[in-house]
């Protein structure tokens, strides 16, 4: 029976796959605009050599569109509303900014040279970005588009961060190796702190109490209590088998409630879980090759990350705490955001 | 873009490394000029500069620490004729500077070094900390340097020759191909670069088949052709053709004019080097263009060599809180941790001064391999598989 049956089928089956992929394939451009409203949240992801964009569907884990932007695109961040993403494209020296709901860059704002990672302001409106080839951080308005200062940092600066107060904006320099305090309300540094080589990521906790600082070459996390910038832990990560000159911390986020801080540890390959009360690693998981930067699903049970040689994006179960699965996205994936379609 | 608004710093007093007063640091760069070298062919001109922009760049690099943590240093540029080594002598005496860069061959920076410490000797009972200085050697790969030769108070940023040639051996190892040749060229340093081929080979259990020396005389870039193929052809069956020539005389015509068709390792084939304009990993790129920007030209060993010798200093400076020296060599021996854009930390051997770092396996467009490579592993740190590990070091000056 079933040798009568099959070689009909068959072709059925080739056809209507066929007539999927082509409808997918023409049809994505169309869905992007008209469906979003109930389509799953997204994380969107920046590959730094390809010079792209790509969109993860956060149900079914698939690239679902891929846009080409400036060159060199790194750090990403959603505007508060979500229409709006700046990108940091490096060698454009420029801050792009795309409609999120089109795909279609909008206009560049001045940024300074070799932009490589911001922070938004809590207000939505200032940008605080990180020029890496100029020692500088430039504030800028993305509403009048508009420079508003540029203030003198250490030798490549690249970790941004805003506090949630508003009040203080954090830039790390990588051969200063040192944490930078910026007053927003003054645009002058009130602060500086030492910490390991190459400081690359800054983050702040929600309450904005705490600093994590993340160095690469020194393989440490430093964490601050802002209130008098005074160091309150030094976190320290070894990984059996792993040589300890390969683990370069770079990525931290922060789960919903703040407990466990999630620590890209870039060649090692592996992000640690770090308890945010006794600051003890209780935690290593495996990803992809050179893991960078991560972002959390909107619902805080999955957290992406960006590995730039393997050139894919990690998915980890939040519960488990492991990778579940590898998406392939680009070329040196760097950046990711969030972005919740829902709302 | 060009900087939109200039801002002035204003420190503010409520930071906690904001120092009282600013301080200076002074660093000596000093230079012996090198013979010149006939070579075949003048296409790529040793830059006058190199070296010294490195230690401008250092300098630069650091002064921007230094403006937020109250210190500034200064470089002091002295240049000398070959054979003046009391005149370098002289230099060293009467700077300011603690710290002194070496821009010379092994055997000028023992001369200069060795004097230098006899007449402080000689003034009596003279223990000022002003007498110590710490030197750092960013020009010469000699290995003797760095082992019987060895200074207690010279660091070496610059890799060994063996460092160079183990990087090689790895590299041979991993592709799996065994068979070498080497052809050496004429000058001290090929004979030196040589030498430490044949050390690593049999240190990696590799042997060279066939091993001649370059004794061509014509000129090359009329007949490379037909001459080196006769040359090569007695060489049998290789993997590899090994060409030891430090200066890039001969070696440039090599290339294609083999009797086999072979890759070139060394001359101005694979390279192993301390650096070159082809990193740009780990960040490299950065480091690039802001040597670019103030050197119009690329980046280059030696160049490396002086920028991490400055940013050795600014770290050892700043973590020992300006200590004094010998607490900062103390440092630098065993603690310091520096950034190098080479993907791993980079720090100094305990036995000999010498800085550890990656060694990169380029050509002219790419860099191939970046050694220690993976598999080659090492009880104390993979870095300590390029060159002479601790039991092998002949130097007793670190032994305290």
């Amino acid at each position: 029976m079933n040798k009568t049956i099959e070689p009909t089928i068959e072709p059925m089956i080739k056809a209507v796959r066929l007539l999927l992929s082509k409808l997918i394939f023409i049809g994505l451009p169309m869905l992007a605009g008209s469906v979003s409203a109930v389509s799953a949240d997204e994380i969107w992801v920046s590959n730094e050599k390809s010079d792209t964009i790509v969109v993860i569907d956060i149900d079914t884990l698939e690239v679902v569109r891929k846009y080409k932007v400036g060159d060199r695109p790194r750090g990403i961040t959603f505007s508060k509303d979500y229409k709006h993403l700046y990108i940091c494209a490096s060698d454009s020296d420029a801050v792009q900014v795309m409609d999120v709901e089109s795909g279609k860059i909008l206009y560049d704002l001045p940024s300074g040279e070799d932009p490589e990672q911001f922070a938004l302001h809590p207000n939505g409106r200032l940008l605080y970005i990180a020029n890496e080839d100029d020692a500088i951080t430039t504030v800028v308005d993305t509403e009048t588009k508009r420079v508003i200062t540029q203030i003198d940092v250490g030798v490549e600066p690249e970790g941004m961060a805003v506090s949630p107060d508003g009040k203080v904006a954090i830039t790390t320099s990588e051969t200063t190796n040192m944490a930078h305090w910026i007053d927003t309300e003054t645009n002058k540094i009130f602060a500086n702190s030492l910490v390991d080589a190459r400081p690359r990521h800054a983050e702040y906790t929600e309450d904005g109490k705490r600093l994590w600082v993340s160095s690469e070459i020194g393989g440490t996390v430093t964490v601050f209590k802002t209130e008098d910038q005074s160091e309150l832990a030094k976190i320290r990560f070894e990984i059996p088998g792993v040589h300890k000159d390969k683990v370069q911390p770079v990525g931290i986020e922060l789960n919903k409630d703040n407990s466990l801080s999630f620590v890209a540890l870039g060649p090692a390959n592996h992000i640690a879980v770090v308890d945010t009360t006794s600051y003890e690693v209780v935690n290593y998981i495996l990803v992809g090759k050179r893991v960078w930067h991560m972002a959390f699903s909107p619902d805080y049970t999955k957290l992406f990350t960006t590995n730039g040689v393997s050139g894919d994006v990690s998915v980890i179960d939040l519960d488990k705490l492991e990778a579940i699965k590898a998406i392939k996205v680009g070329r040196f994936p760097w950046g990711a955001a969030a972005r919740p379609t829902n709302n | 873009m060009k900087r939109l608004l200039f801002v002035t710093l204003i420190f503010c007093f409520l930071s906690p490394l904001q120092a009282n007063e600013p301080r200076t640091i002074d660093v000596l760069y000093l230079k012996l000029q090198q013979p010149e070298r006939p070579t075949l062919s003048n296409l790529d001109p040793i830059p006058k500069d190199l070296g010294l922009v490195g230690a401008n760049l250092g300098m630069s690099d650091n002064n921007t620490t230094g403006g937020f943590l109250g210190y500034k240093f200064q470089l002091e540029v002295q240049q000398f004729d070959e054979g003046d080594i009391q005149a370098a002598q002289t230099a060293v005496e009467s700077s300011d500077a603690h710290y002194v860069l070496l821009d010379m061959s092994a055997k000028q920076q023992l001369a200069v070094i060795d004097n230098v410490s006899n007449k402080t000797g000689d003034k009596a009972n003279d223990k000022s900390d002003h007498k110590q200085r710490l030197y750092f050697n960013i020009r010469s790969y000699d290995v003797t340097l760095r082992n019987e030769a060895c200074r207690a108070n010279l660091f070496h940023t610059l890799p060994s020759y063996a460092m160079r040639s183990d990087a090689f051996m790895q590299f041979l190892i991993k592709r799996k191909w065994n068979k070498l040749g080497l052809l050496e060229g004429n000058s001290e340093e090929d004979a030196a670069f040589a030498n430490a081929l044949r050390r690593s080979a049999k240190k990696y259990q590799l042997k060279f088949k066939q091993d001649s020396k370059w004794l061509l005389d014509g000129d090359l870039r009329r007949h490379a052709a037909a001459e080196v193929s006769l040359l090569t052809q007695k060489f049998g069956d290789y993997d590899v053709l090994f060409v030891a020539d430090e200066w890039n005389d001969f070696a440039r015509y090599i290339r294609y004019n083999t009797w086999k068709p072979r890759p070139i390792f060394g001359g101005d084939g694979l390279q192993s080097l301390t650096w070159s304009s082809v990193f740009e990993q780990w960040g490299a790129s950065q480091l690039q263009s802001r040597f670019k920007k103030v050197a119009k030209r690329p980046m280059q060993s030696e160049d490396y060599a002086a920028w991490i010798a400055m940013r050795a200093i600014d770290e050892a400076s700043i973590k020992t809180k300006f200590a004094g020296l010998d607490e900062q060599k103390t440092y630098l021996l065993n603690d310091v941790e520096l950034a190098g854009f080479k993907g791993r930390p980079l720090s100094f051997r305990t036995w000999n001064g010498q800085l550890r770092q990656p060694i990169g396996l380029a050509h002219q467009s790419a860099l191939v391999a970046m050694a220690p490579l993976e598999g080659f592993l090492h009880s104390r740190n993979e870095l300590d598989g390029l060159g002479y590990d601790k039991g092998e070091s002949g130097c007793k000056a670190f032994k305290e």
